[in-house]
């Protein structure tokens, strides 16, 4: 609290765009330990505006006007909010406060560690034990013959990294592991990341090998022989690198690089070019920009868009998860999958893979599963790239904001192949970045444990199931041809569209009552009541249920949705 | 809600498995179409034969002289989306007829010559290749043995898919065994329509000035315009306007008595010259209120060119009570090469991102789109919002002025979003009010003939309106199945309807007697089921598009229309379909 130097600020003046506001309301400021919330004065709606600290990204103050000192901040679901406020004094108080806590130093500090949903101890502890791994691997059919678990890295020894539990090659002794590991950028070896039962291919992970111009390791090259072995009847297996080729190159003279074609026997490469970390911060930056556009012609949008180079980005993505897919489905060859250090494409690669592969990940337990996996338990840095804390500007990067909108762009795509909707992808997106549960805390399940996050914070995952009802995409259907098995999306560049849900927040003009996923979900929704209503009383008052039309239902969450809150269920 | 409830499922609760099949069906009906003649008795329907042909073709006795090789074994169809079929090539005076040898299920693929756009041969050895481009964006390519059957069929095609006589064209042999032409032709008139607004009796008439179309060669032969005007000063009026396209009324505002009325240029020319007549017309427009706006779709400096050649505007010193606004909707041949850009664009799946999204913006189609939504925004504002009447026009008047129009009237009338309603609308602002579809419809994106008149003002009509349903999912009593239909009937069509360029030539040629109408065929309930909108709610509200350019998308459901991507959103369409039908019949038990 002793950041707080003005916690009341009276008469000010808000303007929120993105919730549709034209112009600016009235109403008082307060600051609390994790919030700023603004109170609208008129009497009738006294509505609420919510801005958890910890989704502001910056604040900033521009020259003053004459009604008073501007702040705008500027928050990480990209919505902008300005505040005018009448004293300069006030503001320059209200300035210094968000600053310091829109950037905590310690996690101590962070919000999931006081948030206290009302849920007792047991709920709390099941909430954690809600997406269970080992059920997945379980589902997708190893441990078998050819995948086992191996014990190697249970105390994090072998890579700090990598989870405590993982699948290799059953023929993969343990000096093989190590070997291998001590050849690999970060020790990050080749593990497995997804099973395809159907066609016995696997689809594997691991970082760079440290081969430099002529480096070799003969562990490293017996791991790819026994993940290759491990694909009865194929007689090789891809090597997906992810980086542009010229970079890949350009990491051999600082002793890393890629698979040596010569000294790796039956191996064929393939490089994706995905971007680093750094073009893709500044690239969206670029189509943030192209967001906040207020009334750019037809000219300066598809410029800006093109310029922004974003959806090219996201094509490269798409197009890496494509052709592993293909890979695995279609020839059935096996696919080890490496970037850099193995943590950003590659695992934005393997996850979309194994979302075009597996129909279960298109659900919307199943979603959650493949975050967990790929992301969170193979050790994706998620307080760095997504600044939890205070820290080095260089490791922010919006690998998750890409893998979501490649969901994203899949969904309208195939709009009945997911069970989940566009609110589910953008709620997951908030709560990357809301430091509001410990999901999503830490760099990895190393640092996680030593953080005891389990015992002191809430897990995201029972939250969003408990709130599924909101989520799901009403044209989902798993009995159609496009819901089951392989997704073959084209990526031809007409495919691809700009993310208006997550980038534009200037231009919401379809009044809610115009949006056909409510009206739907609000007719399935009756339906099935109906339905129960049906088979519970065989006499039902005749017309009774008929004189209720959807539509009213669904101005009620309309109006929920209004509630105008930032990184707040 | 009852009634609603009723009515929703009166249209939908048959259509559970028929809706897919419609599509399918229609065109097993077209291939028994083409076999039967003038009684409409059906000679043939599954199988082709070489003698059913040429019974059929005596009857095109002045056609069959361009056709060669009327018949090609062995031939090989590659369409998009459609496995390669080996089969049966036909030319028939209207359409190319293909059937694969599938002894079992044998397919019939059947093709309106006037459909196609371009084509290219290509010789290797003793076989040819004939790539097919037609209107409707489709690519397809027939695989022909012998170099002179496949140069024979090359030349059939190339010529009779541009007749220029009406007469021979296919609608006057359409003859299905369900419709007649004693059907009604058309939807409305301008009586009827004039009858069904009571309100405005008392300040307007039907003028029947036009009855031997000498006064204006583009309007129909009734009008709407102010009771203070008579006849007579109709007739000096119209000869100071482009074409003779004096002010007449297009719609009137029930809520506030407002109207918007459309026109030509008028004849100013360089010494700006006058006309009592029309300026009166114009006064007892707004007869009572303080003003009125003049929405000119060029920009005041073309406007002002425009007095060089004769044409020009409505100064303020001579129409002191009306306001002028100029916005530039493109038109003309600068829209035909908009759209040959865009579907070049979506034609090469080889582009990088850059270098579609580049192509995309040097189209300029979206802009156009943005534009033409914008000034019919401004129009329904002006109407709707701020209480005034307007008369919007171009040079023509027969062009961007009726997109506006349409668009605007879209916006703030329920009335016009009905099908029928929507239907209505096109027939009276584009097919009587004379938008020259022959002449703006002749070619396509893919043509290779030297423009001419050539514009696709009415397509660019279209994707406006698919981007309002875009917009107002539930607003629109029509699908965007009925988009995609009205946009190919419009270049190739079996029907009347888009045939001629105005009124007076569809008089001369006779299409309302010898040619069926497309927009009754359109309502019957069986075709009703494939383009109602399963999602409508009616609402009495304007709808204000967003123009914002992020709010405006291409519209892939037309230039994308024969790629994969297509056929999922259909899918989702049709699972919509079958959940509000569903959903009925819950809410019904």
């Amino acid at each position: 609290m002793e950041h707080l130097r003005t916690p009341k600020v009276e008469n000010v003046h808000l303007l929120d765009r993105s919730s549709g506001q034209r112009r600016a309301s009235v109403g008082t400021l307060y600051l609390s330990a994790t919030h700023s919330i603004f109170v609208e004065d008129n009497p009738e709606t006294r509505k609420e505006t919510w801005v958890l600290h910890s989704m502001v990204n910056s604040v900033e103050m521009p020259s003053n006007s004459p009604a008073g000192s501007q702040l705008i901040l500027r928050c990480k679901d990209f919505r902008v909010l300005q505040i005018l406020i009448p004293q300069e004094r006030d503001c320059l108080d209200i300035h210094a406060s968000l600053v310091r806590l829109s950037r905590p130093e310690k996690y101590s500090e962070l919000y999931c560690l006081s948030f206290n949903p009302n849920v007792n101890k047991e709920e709390r502890e099941e909430s954690w034990s809600f997406i269970d791994l080992m059920s997945d691997y379980r589902r997708m059919g190893v441990p078998n013959n050819l995948w086992v678990m191996t014990a190697a890295n249970s105390e994090y020894r072998v890579c700090d990294t990598y989870p405590s539990e993982l699948f290799v090659p059953k023929s993969a002794a343990p000096t093989i592991i190590t070997g291998s590991s001590r050849f690999r950028s970060r020790g990050r070896f080749p593990v497995l990341s997804y099973f395809h039962q159907d066609t016995l291919a696997a689809v594997c992970r691991c970082s760079q090998p440290l081969s430099g111009f002529s480096g070799r390791c003969q562990e490293d090259e017996m791991m790819l022989q026994a993940v290759m072995r491990s694909n009865p009847g194929s007689d090789f297996i891809y090597v997906v690198d992810t980086r542009p080729k010229l970079n890949a190159m350009a990491n051999r003279a600082a002793g890393k690089g890629y698979e040596n074609e010569d000294h790796y026997t039956n191996i064929k490469l393939q490089f994706i070019g995905i971007e680093n970390i750094h073009v893709m911060r500044s690239s969206q930056q670029k189509i943030i920009d192209v967001g906040e556009m207020r009334s750019p012609s037809m000219t300066d949008f598809l410029w800006g868009l093109e310029n922004s180079g974003w959806l090219k980005h996201i094509k490269a993505i798409l197009d890496a998860g494509v052709f592993i897919a293909r890979a695995v489905a279609d020839e059935g060859i096996s696919v080890l999958v490496h970037c850099s250090d193995g943590w950003d494409r590659t695992t934005q690669a393997c996850s979309v893979a194994s979302l075009l592969l597996d129909p279960y990940y298109r659900t919307i337990r199943g979603l959650m599963v493949l975050i967990e996996k790929d992301w969170i338990s193979f050790g994706h840095k998620f307080s760095h790239r997504y600044a939890h804390l205070d820290g080095d500007p260089k490791e922010v990067s919006p690998v998750m904001d890409q893998f979501l909108e490649c969901v994203w762009q899949l969904s309208e795509q195939f709009p009945c192949a997911f069970e989940f909707n566009e609110r589910f992808l953008l709620t997951i997106h908030t709560h990357v970045y809301s430091c509001q549960y410990g999901t999503f805390l830490g760099n990895s399940q190393r640092e996680r444990k030593e953080l005891r996050l389990p015992e002191r914070t809430h897990s995201v995952w029972s939250q969003l199931w408990k709130d599924r009802v909101d989520f799901r995409n009403p044209l989902f259907k798993a009995d159609l041809s496009q819901s089951q098995r392989v997704l073959r999306p084209n990526t031809t560049p007409y495919c691809f569209k700009m993310w208006k849900g997550l980038y534009s927040h200037i231009d919401k003009s379809m009044p809610p009552c115009q949006s056909p996923a409510d009206f739907l979900s609000a007719m399935r929704e009756e339906s099935q009541q109906l339905e129960e209503e049906l088979t519970n009383h065989q006499e039902v008052p005749p017309g009774g249920a008929a004189h209720h039309h959807p539509g009213s239902r669904q101005e009620d969450s309309g109006a929920d949705r209004a509630a105008n809150r930032v990184g707040e269920d | 809600m009852a009634v609603h409830v009723q009515n929703k499922r009166k249209l939908f609760l048959d259509s559970y498995h028929q809706t897919n099949r419609a599509q399918r069906s229609r065109e097993r009906e077209a291939v028994a179409f083409i076999f039967s003649g003038e009684g409409g008795e059906v000679i043939c329907s599954r199988r082709l034969d070489h003698r059913t042909i040429q019974i059929f073709d005596r009857q095109l006795m002045e056609l069959s002289e361009h056709i060669k090789t009327a018949n090609v074994e062995d031939a090989v169809l590659r369409q998009p989306l459609h496995p390669a079929a080996r089969g049966t090539l036909c030319v028939t005076g209207h359409h190319l007829l293909f059937s694969d040898r599938e002894e079992s299920s044998p397919q019939h693929f059947l093709l309106l010559l006037r459909n196609i756009d371009a084509i290219e041969k290509r010789m290797s050895g003793s076989s040819g290749t004939i790539t097919i481009k037609c209107k409707d964006l489709c690519v397809l390519q027939l695989d022909i043995p012998g170099m002179e059957q496949c140069l024979n069929i090359a030349r059939s095609i190339e010529t009779l898919s541009c007749l220029e006589n009406v007469s021979e064209m296919y609608p006057f042999f359409y003859r299905p065994s369900d419709q007649s032409l004693k059907d009604q032709w058309g939807l409305s008139s301008t009586e009827k329509h004039y009858s069904q607004m009571t309100d405005l009796h008392d300040r307007w008439r039907v003028s029947s000035v036009n009855r031997d179309y000498s006064v204006c060669p583009t309007y129909p032969q009734a009008v709407i315009v102010p009771k203070d005007i008579n006849d007579e000063m109709l007739v000096k009026a119209a000869k100071f306007r482009h074409g003779g396209r004096f002010p007449v009324l297009c719609y009137y505002h029930r809520k506030n008595g407002m109207v918007i009325m459309r026109s030509s240029q008028p004849l100013t020319g360089a010494n700006r010259k006058r006309c009592r007549e029309d300026e009166l017309l114009l006064q007892a427009v707004i007869d009572g209120s303080d003003k009125g706006y003049i929405i000119d779709t060029r920009s005041s400096q073309q406007a002002q060119q425009a007095r060089m050649t004769g044409g020009g505007f409505e100064s303020k010193s001579c129409y002191s009570c009306w306001k002028r606004l100029h916005r530039q909707v493109e038109r003309g041949k600068a829209l035909q090469e908009s759209l040959i850009k865009l579907v070049e664009a979506c034609g090469n799946d080889s582009h990088n991102m850059d270098r579609w999204l580049s192509k995309l913006e040097n189209s300029k189609w979206l802009s156009h789109v943005q534009t033409a939504l914008s000034t019919a925004g401004l129009l329904a504002e002006c109407v709707e919002r701020d209480g005034h009447s307007v008369l919007v026009h171009c040079s023509e008047g027969t062009d961007s002025t009726l997109l506006i129009s349409t668009v605007a009237q879209l916006i703030m009338d329920p009335c016009c979003r009905t099908l029928e309603g929507f239907l209505a609308l096109l027939e009276r602002e584009w097919v009587q009010a004379g938008h020259p579809f022959q002449k703006r419809c002749a070619h396509s994106a893919y043509s290779h003939a030297r423009l001419q008149q050539e514009s696709p003002v009415f397509l660019l009509l279209l994707d406006c309106v698919w981007q309002l349903l875009h917009q107002f999912p539930l607003a629109l009593g029509f699908s965007e199945a009925l988009l995609l239909r009205l946009a190919t009937e419009a270049y190739a069509s079996s029907y009347g309807t888009f045939l001629c360029n105005s009124d007076k030539e569809r008089c001369v040629s006779r299409v309302k007697e010898k040619t069926l109408c497309l927009f009754q065929a359109l309502l019957r309930p069986k075709e009703r089921r494939c383009y109602a909108n399963p999602l409508y709610e009616r609402t009495e509200l304007a709808i204000w598009p967003s123009v914002h350019p992020q709010s405006l998308q291409l519209w892939r459901g037309y230039f994308l229309r024969w790629t994969q991507q297509a056929r999922h959103l259909e899918e989702a369409q049709e699972e919509i379909r079958n959940m509000v039908i569903l959903w009925e019949k819950m809410a019904l038990t």
